[in-house]
């Protein structure tokens, strides 16, 4: 058994700096790389591209980064795991082979985590009993199951520890959980027992510290960040011992700071009660959870705890529900809060006189308002020296909104004076993306793990 | 005396469906005697008149000097149904540490 691992954070969804993984590779030693590509919005947005071209489905920036970190991966013995498969994890892997033939690269074992999309089970499921009711409404699927984007299940670290047992090098996953890709290399290596829930909980709790990013190490801080160097950005790396103890550090010769205060901010984001921090894994406790800053971009994280995991998975499904669009235009000083204001009247009155139909009309001034709402300063006029007028739509008429986006340009010479930034032509419609979450029962779903060889 | 969030604090806040989570984290222990005395659920909702619609829950972590805030109702909707310029509640936390206390 090894003494330590080095687990290092690659991505924090999909969109995020692309040199981030690559520098996690070449900039100093690690064993195991870890990219989170998925977000809820992100699993329909795979979907509907995997409708139009079903070898597509996954995060199309794996294929380009693999060409460039493979050849280092395979040479300092790096695992990489990523969920990045998303609808189409097998599509996935497929295209790393073919990268991995064109850089004559042999000998790579690529594991992929299926059983996580139950969109063509729907009917299935609900026949044995399973509503897949609505965790906020109660209402059963039923309801909205012509109109779905996509339902997968957040699988949780169990496949990959499969996967990593059977001597993967890369493992592709659909919808598993951010903190399971990063706890199951510690039950692999460490040869944790699942059913140590204080073991599964210091892992979970390592993995919700890497699974966005930067954000541990000095991203979006909202204490001292002006310290902080960000252009070269080091991305987090969790040191893990095989008792359950994990240092938070990250590449000495990057960016970005490891302290007490920005793994604390990292711990609260995005949780809800902290005693009951829910995973397919465990039931981890935050409020156990031991920070010591031991200095030189060092975190120690220890002492946690936690309980049995439930017996269902939770069911993260999109449906189509409606449209939405959205247009802004500039106005400057003098009065440019009374201009935007009258704009937005007229805007208003207009499309009212077309007898257009919204679920919605939301209206915000940017660089005045839009972030703080009501707690924001007022100003007096004389200082706002422009604003942005931001008017969004929504309505389940795609006319409406289609219509919407015409009224905008006209604002410019039909409406108040020193208006400018309209660029880009009229706004279209966008499907708006409801979300469905649910629970399972765990036995109605039988992850399935294949490894490919190349 | 009045003391400014902003000075005895820092945090993060992120979106759970159309809820936001609110995490403020105390620099100090004296620090967070203070947040866990004043920043009541009632406080903090009416912070948020007009902002969070919803009730408020409040969570201690007192491992970490910190306590996070569930703001129900608060981002039209959440995900891409919602049509806030900040429809993830990225800058919550900041709207928070806009708030003076009377100690």
């Amino acid at each position: 058994m090894k003494e330590k691992i080095r687990i290092a954070s690659g991505q924090g969804f999909w969109g995020d700096l692309i040199d981030a993984p690559y520098d996690q590779v070449t900039k100093g030693e690690i064993d195991y790389l870890v990219m989170d590509y998925l977000a809820e919005v992100t699993m329909s947005i795979l979907q509907k591209q995997k409708n139009k071209n079903p070898e597509f489905g996954y995060a199309r920036d794996i294929p380009a980064l693999m060409e460039r970190i493979l050849p280092v991966c395979k040479e300092k013995r790096i695992k990489v795991i990523t969920n990045g498969g998303g609808v189409n994890p097998v599509g996935c892997a497929e295209a790393i082979i073919k990268v991995a033939k064109s850089l004559n690269i042999k000998g790579l074992k690529i594991a992929v985590v299926d059983g996580d999309n139950i969109k063509d089970r729907i009917d299935e499921l609900i026949s044995v009993g399973e509503e897949l009711k609505n965790m906020e409404t109660g209402e059963s699927i039923v309801y909205v199951k012509d109109k779905l984007l996509s339902a997968n299940v957040y699988l949780g670290a169990a496949p990959i520890v499969e996967a990593l047992s059977k001597g993967a090098d890369i493992v592709i996953t659909g919808r598993t959980t951010d903190t399971g890709l990063t706890l199951a290399p510690m039950i692999y290596e460490f040869g944790w027992s699942m059913n140590d829930y204080n073991l599964m909980s210091a892992g979970t709790v390592a993995g919700h510290i890497l699974e966005c990013g930067g954000q541990a190490s000095g991203v979006n801080f909202l204490g001292d960040w002006k310290s902080i160097e960000l252009t070269n950005i080091g991305f987090p790396i969790a040191e893990a011992f095989p008792n359950g103890e994990v240092i938070i550090t990250k590449h000495e010769n990057l960016g970005g700071k490891v302290s007490y205060e920005t793994v604390a901010e990292q711990l609260v984001y995005e949780i809800g009660d902290p005693k009951k921090y829910i995973t397919p894994d465990c039931i981890a406790d935050f409020t156990s959870i031991k920070l010591e800053d031991l200095g030189n971009n060092k975190v120690k994280v220890f002492g946690v705890t936690g309980a049995k995991e439930t017996d269902t998975f939770k069911v993260s499904c999109s449906y189509a529900d409606g449209y939405s669009a959205s247009a802004s235009l500039t106005y400057s000083w003098p009065e440019a809060l009374t201009k935007a204001t009258a704009a937005d009247k007229i805007l208003r009155g207009r499309l009212e006189n077309l007898g257009l139909e919204f679920e919605e009309i939301n209206t915000e001034f940017l660089g005045y308002n839009s972030c703080h709402g009501p707690l924001a300063k007022t100003l007096h006029e004389d200082d706002i020296n422009e604003l942005v007028l931001k008017v969004s739509v929504r309505s389940h008429d795609f006319k409406s909104v289609d219509r919407f986006g015409k009224e905008i340009a006209p604002l410019i010479l039909t409406g108040p004076p020193s208006v400018t930034g309209f660029a880009g032509g009229r706004p279209k419609p966008s499907e708006v993306v409801a979300y469905w979450p649910a629970l399972i029962k765990k036995e109605f779903i039988k992850p399935e793990v294949q490894i490919l060889e190349v | 005396m009045k003391v400014k969030l902003l000075d005895i604090a820092h945090g993060r806040s992120g979106d759970k469906g159309d809820a936001a989570n609110v995490g403020i984290i105390a620099y100090d222990d004296k620090g967070y005697e203070i947040i866990k005395k004043h920043l009541t659920e009632e406080k903090v909702k009416n912070h948020f008149e007009g902002i969070c619609l919803g009730k408020v829950e409040r969570f201690e972590l007192p491992n970490i000097r910190a306590l996070n805030f569930l703001l129900h109702s608060t981002l039209g909707g959440g995900g891409t149904v919602s049509l806030k310029h900040d429809a993830q509640g990225k800058t919550l936390a900041a709207a928070l540490l806009r708030m003076e206390i009377e100690v």
